[in-house]
């Protein structure tokens, strides 16, 4: 096993904010009025989807910061997800490696994972625009099981298109979408995965342009999704800072550590502590079986810049424009691009990118099941994997995202492990 | 007004000036076998078509249905780049003279690099191109000088969700055709038109736009071509072509245009 973490970037330096041209400050590391995070991002759209994402993109701020959306959205994370998640001190696991490491516990959300976070408050947004029909694209099935969840809640329609692969190896959430009442189509074309998945429901929001909402999973697609997910998922790093205050007495950790596949869990981690530069930001992706070995999903080490599914930001691709096949062991993280809040964090500077391949993953999978008694998601055990390798210092504060958990992952801890 | 270059009108505009209605033809570059691309052109230029669009594979077609995802992932299969296309097409126009456009999604032409690849369009006698995911004010903002310099005519779409507001604001930064996407879909349905695309066929062309328009998606036989061009200056049959060169071979492709245009 490789002992030599592949890190991509140097460590982060953060940047003030800076000035609008309305004179008001905003973060440059959110999106801007276009949709760009720096380079990457915007509406690289056929004509097709303008109507849908246009109005999306003039109603979606409004939406989000009316009261009566804003209470009904805190209503439902707080008496149907569960939240706030607990921000968890792990004992073992901070002596294990000598740094104090907190867990913030989206794992234990309604659903199993994050995803929810965002499903909630699009499925409102959906009504709000006086939509009757959902679509979404899953990998590992978690985004899939949040949609088919709050589309139950709201008695509307969910068509959930998922590649035939993922479909075979996590067969426990195609059983709970089914049983919540969506239809699960199969991505038979390409790789058979989350990249084709996505496509097809893109084609399907194309085919269905008036009554459909298309229920995005990630910071991907164009403008404004990335922003809108972002900011739905933003609760999770709100609650992290009144959380380690009241443990801690300050709000800022030294680190915020999530795993990006999109990078969902990753954006709302990060978000409120985007502008903090004091607060390392660390972004693990999935090496798969090793960076060079062609299979792998690591998108800052692989990725150059492109257009993939309506966004600018860093794919895997061939010298030609093709976008490759990615592979990681996790249905998660299994994508060749990353959202353009990532990109740009990388690309930036702002962000510290390792990543982790499908041995350390599982490894520390098992190590944190055994140490703490929790079994996580294989997409998050890329996060805890880290801790092998990035040395903290012995008061560092570090706040690990825990995205979701490992039941869906089961048979593959199980036959990884021969268990 | 017509962008003029060294005194020539693109053949795309003296094509739509021309009387009668155009029947443009997409295609799969590379496919069914990778060296059929020159063989297609030459015999579609024989047996009448008007306008012939070169499709430039991508791994993830998102606006294209199944028939056209198929045709690319083999064409791919095959060995097809953009290098590879440009070097087929170095010397088409010692034999044809059809006005050509590539039809492409904006990654490829992203990574060729944007002004090379017009370059080489330029050199090769390209006249146009369809990028379906490049979108208009992107292409204004960044490419449109670009588009220009190498005479290139970068052709945009509408559909019937489309506003008049946009379509207008279309109509006036387009100056060869508008490509009117016949219904909310990707290519390759076939079900016909009804009285939805009829009513939409002459709201559109009530509007007097400038630039002609050319309908495309759902067109596969002479019916539909018919339906289409009754207001429209031409349709474009992209997927049922395929289908036929899958089924058929490029020998036969003549048969396939006859059956259309008579």
């Amino acid at each position: 096993m490789e002992k030599e973490p592949i890190t991509s970037s140097a460590h982060p330096k953060g940047r003030p904010l800076f000035k609008t041209k309305k004179g008001q400050t905003r973060s440059q590391y959110q999106a801007d009025e276009r949709g760009y995070y720096g380079e990457f991002g915007g509406a690289f759209i056929p004509e097709m989807l303008y109507p849908n994402t246009e109005e999306l993109r003039q109603n979606y701020i409004t939406i989000m910061e009316e009261p009566s959306f804003k209470k009904e959205f805190d209503q439902l994370l707080r008496d149907y997800v569960g939240r706030p998640t607990p921000l968890y001190y792990a004992n073992r696991l901070s002596q294990k490696y000598k740094v104090k490491i907190y867990l913030k516990r989206e794992d234990l959300c309604h659903t199993g994972a994050h995803k929810v976070n965002n499903t909630i408050g699009q499925i409102l947004m959906a009504k709000k625009l006086g939509k009757t029909r959902i679509i979404a694209e899953t990998g590992a099935g978690q985004h899939g099981v949040a949609t088919a969840t709050v589309c139950a809640l709201m008695g509307m329609e969910c068509v959930v298109y998922m590649g035939e692969i993922d479909i075979a190896r996590q067969a426990p959430n195609v059983a709970r979408m089914k049983m919540l009442g969506a239809t699960v189509r199969p991505a038979l074309s390409g790789s058979k995965t989350l990249k084709d998945a996505t496509n097809e429901a893109i084609r399907d929001w194309i085919n269905n342009p008036v009554d459909t909402h298309y229920i995005i999973g990630s910071v991907v697609g164009p403008h404004p999704y990335p922003d809108m997910v972002a900011r739905f998922q933003s609760v999770i790093s709100e609650e992290i800072k009144w959380q380690l205050k009241e443990k801690e007495g300050r709000e800022n950790p030294d680190y915020v550590v999530a795993c990006v596949g999109g990078g969902s869990n990753a954006a709302g981690a990060y978000y409120h502590f985007l502008d903090q530069p004091e607060v390392g930001i660390i972004a693990v992706e999935a090496a798969g079986k090793g960076i060079d070995t062609g299979k792998s999903a690591a998108t800052s080490a692989l990725g150059k810049v492109g257009i993939i599914h309506g966004s600018k930001t860093l794919l895997m691709q061939t010298t030609d424009g093709q976008i490759t096949e990615p592979y990681s062991i996790s249905a998660g993280l299994d994508y060749p691009g990353v959202g353009p809040m990532h990109a740009h964090l990388f690309t930036s500077g702002r962000g510290e990118f390792i990543s982790i391949t499908d041995d350390d993953a599982m490894t520390a999978g098992l190590m944190v099941s055994q140490l703490e008694g929790i079994i996580p998601a294989i997409e998050s055990s890329h996060a805890f994997a880290i801790l092998e390798y990035r040395k903290f210092k012995k008061d560092d504060i570090v706040v690990i995202n825990l995205s979701g958990r490992g039941d869906k992952d089961l048979q593959t801890y199980i036959n990884y492990f021969k268990l | 007004m017509p962008i003029v270059y060294r005194n020539k009108m693109n053949r795309i505009q003296k094509k739509l000036q021309e009387e009668g209605k155009i029947l443009s033809i997409y295609f799969t570059a590379g496919y069914p076998a990778l060296n059929d691309t020159v063989k297609i052109i030459e015999n579609l230029e024989k047996c009448g078509v008007g306008m012939i669009e070169i499709g430039l594979p991508f791994s993830d077609p998102l606006a294209d249905g199944p028939t056209i995802q198929a045709s690319s992932t083999q064409a791919l299969k095959n060995g097809m780049t953009s290098e590879i296309l440009f070097d087929q097409l170095k010397a088409i126009r010692k034999t044809v003279s059809l006005p050509l456009l590539i039809m492409g999604y904006f990654n490829p032409i992203y990574q060729f690099g944007v002004e090379a690849f017009c370059k080489k369009c330029q050199e090769i006698g390209i006249d146009g191109l369809i990028i379906p995911d490049l979108p208009v004010d992107v292409y204004l903002d960044t490419y449109q000088s670009i588009f220009h310099k190498y005479g290139l005519i970068n052709i945009f779409l509408i559909t019937p969700q489309t506003s008049e507001e946009r379509i207008r604001f279309i109509d006036k930064v387009s100056n060869g055709f508008i490509y009117m996407v016949s219904s909310a879909s990707v290519t390759g349905t076939k079900e016909g038109f009804g009285a939805t695309q009829e009513a939409y066929f002459e709201r559109i062309h009530a509007l007097a736009l400038k630039n002609p328009q050319i309908v495309g998606f759902g067109i596969s036989n002479a019916e539909t071509f018919q339906q289409a061009t009754k207001l429209a200056k031409g349709a474009i049959i992209g997927s049922a072509v395929i289908k036929h060169l899958t089924a058929h071979g490029i020998e036969k492709l003549d048969q396939f245009v006859q059956e259309i245009i008579g």
